[in-house]
């Protein structure tokens, strides 16, 4: 019997064809039941060893044409992550004129990914 | 009353609107006025802050608010007009249009007119809820526009009814803003929004998804207190020995989309039962020689990038009319219909000559695995295939197909289990 074996069971998002993926890990190895696309495992593999999001939240923004900035993680951050990005997230505010794309937060949640706008808000 | 003529007015400053003032402008209407209801361009992408549009459009994982932009920048660089905060209370035949602005009633006589006014949110009355009628029940997408651009939690203990796109992502999003969301409750058998929003806003965060259930009563006198909901049997009769009581102080909507087509019927556009849209040309044309409606207008779509190239056609085809270069399409032209296994299809006209790929847009009527999607005229004759390996009413399907004849033939969609035969 092995002693390292892990069975997952994972809807696949890759493609609209939305597979259910039964990936099976054997001392760090995975293996796929036949018919699984190349794409379907690499986002398996990805999902079992550490799952990835992009963060989408709000800032409060001072002095602009509007009160909330909407704001991403330029990149996806471990999902585990979320709520303390969520955390620190709340205590920022931000003062208008904000470009789209301008870092509002250097490192979320020590991930090293900064929070950028997504959009732009004009000053008042 | 302030008079103003142009070549082109487009009503609604959405993805769709939006794409067809820039297409209708680049591809030569000088006078282009785009009209707006809101005090910003962008229309509902303002409140949708999560990712997941622009990938087939731009090739990029954006935002909501981040596409907007990205159109709107096109728009202020162009001499668009952009009339905002401008209410278009009449459309009439001849194209006229009465608005309401800040500088009073306007009136202006465009040669061609784009209809893009989106959809909205089907409401409690239209599912005909049971229960009381306490503060705390609202749609989705008004809890997404406090959330997201007025900065308010709308409750911290939610029931979302329906499990459509925008329903899912206000479970994660109020989830994460701290509210606590107690369950889904979806009466089918299979969600209503895209797969990747299962996973990523109720599977990632063990949000409890209810299929097959109906909410049986609403709790609360002042407030909502609590919301009853049972699993449905054999008979579709909900099963209330098995009935399920969860607090909440707050319940949400997400029952689906219907296009807004009040201007439509005042213009006497003949609309598509079927969609709730007007039934529409290769070229987004409507039944009112020079309207055009791109966008969910016609079709509620599932993804914005649909949107925005469907308003890039029919602002093209708008500043061809204008200019006395696109012909309006007859009765006796072709049509094309929704058979077996297909819920909606688009364009439902056919304008000849066929001169060159024509493209359509589906929706399958169930979950079906192997599927086969054919088209047949009106001898009954195959003249378009595709297969696909599994389609969803939730995932619109697109599709191209060549040298069709569309002199007075009569197309008909329909999707098959290949396993079925």
């Amino acid at each position: 019997m092995d002693k390292n074996k892990n069975t997952y069971k994972l809807l696949c998002i890759v493609c609209p064809e939305g597979c259910e993926i039964e990936a099976t890990e054997i001392d760090g190895e995975f293996a796929f039941e036949k018919g699984i696309c190349k794409r379907g495992q690499d986002y398996a593999r990805q999902e079992i060893i550490n799952p990835c999001r992009f963060l989408t939240t709000t800032v409060r923004i001072k002095g602009g044409v509007q009160t909330m900035l909407p704001v991403r993680t330029s990149e996806a951050i471990s999902k585990d992550k979320l709520a303390e990005a969520m955390q620190q997230i709340a205590s920022i505010e931000t003062t208008a004129p904000i470009k789209l794309g301008e870092v509002i937060c250097s490192n979320v949640a020590n991930t090293g990914i900064p929070l950028v706008a997504s959009k732009t808000v004009a000053a008042i | 009353m302030k008079k103003t003529n142009c070549d082109v007015a487009v009503i609604g400053a959405g993805p769709a609107g939006l794409a067809a003032a820039i297409s209708a402008y680049e591809n030569g209407a000088r006078d282009v006025i785009l009209i707006e209801r809101d005090k910003y361009l962008g229309g509902i992408l303002q409140q949708c802050i999560h990712n997941g549009f622009g990938i087939h459009v731009l090739g990029e994982d954006k935002t909501g608010p981040e596409y907007a932009e990205h159109f709107i920048q096109q728009v202020e660089k162009l001499p668009i007009n952009c009339l905002t905060e401008t209410m278009v209370l009449d459309l009439s035949e001849n194209l006229t249009i009465q608005a309401s602005s800040k500088q009073g009633i306007l009136h202006i006589q465009p040669k061609a007119v784009v209809l893009a006014m989106g959809c909205r949110e089907r409401t409690r009355g239209a599912i005909a809820l049971p229960g009381k009628r306490p503060a705390g029940i609202m749609t989705a997408g008004t809890a997404q526009r406090f959330i997201n651009c007025e900065g308010y939690l709308p409750g911290k203990k939610i029931l979302i009814l329906g499990s459509g796109d925008i329903g899912m992502i206000m479970a994660r999003r109020l989830h994460l803003e701290g509210a606590q969301v107690q369950a889904v409750v979806e009466i089918m058998d299979c969600i209503g929004g895209l797969s990747r929003n299962l996973v990523q806003c109720l599977q990632d965060f063990d949000i409890p998804l209810y299929l097959r259930h109906i909410i049986t009563d609403i709790r609360g006198d002042k407030r909502v207190e609590g919301v009853d909901f049972a699993p449905l049997g054999d008979e579709g009769q909900p099963q209330l020995d098995k009935k399920i009581s969860l607090d909440c102080d707050t319940l949400l909507l997400s029952v689906g989309l219907i296009p807004e087509n009040e201007l439509s019927k005042k213009a006497g556009i003949q609309l598509d039962k079927i969609t709730g849209g007007p039934i529409v040309d290769k070229n987004f044309h409507t039944s009112v020689p020079g309207i055009f409606a791109a966008g969910n207008v016609a079709q509620v779509f599932d993804l914005v990038d649909h949107v925005s190239i469907c308003g890039m056609q029919a602002g093209k085809s708008a500043a061809e009319y204008a200019r006395g270069e696109l012909e309006h399409f007859s009765e006796s032209l072709s049509k094309v219909k929704a058979g077996p296994g297909v819920g909606t299809v688009l364009p439902q006209v056919l304008s000849g000559p066929a001169d060159g790929p024509l493209k359509f847009y589906l929706r399958a009527r169930q979950v079906t695995r192997k599927a086969l999607l054919q088209l047949r005229n009106s001898q009954n004759e195959v003249v378009f295939k595709k297969k696909f390996r599994t389609v969803r009413p939730a995932e619109m399907i697109s599709v191209t197909a060549d040298n069709l004849d569309c002199s007075a033939n009569e197309y008909t969609f329909e999707l098959i289990g290949e396993d079925n035969g």
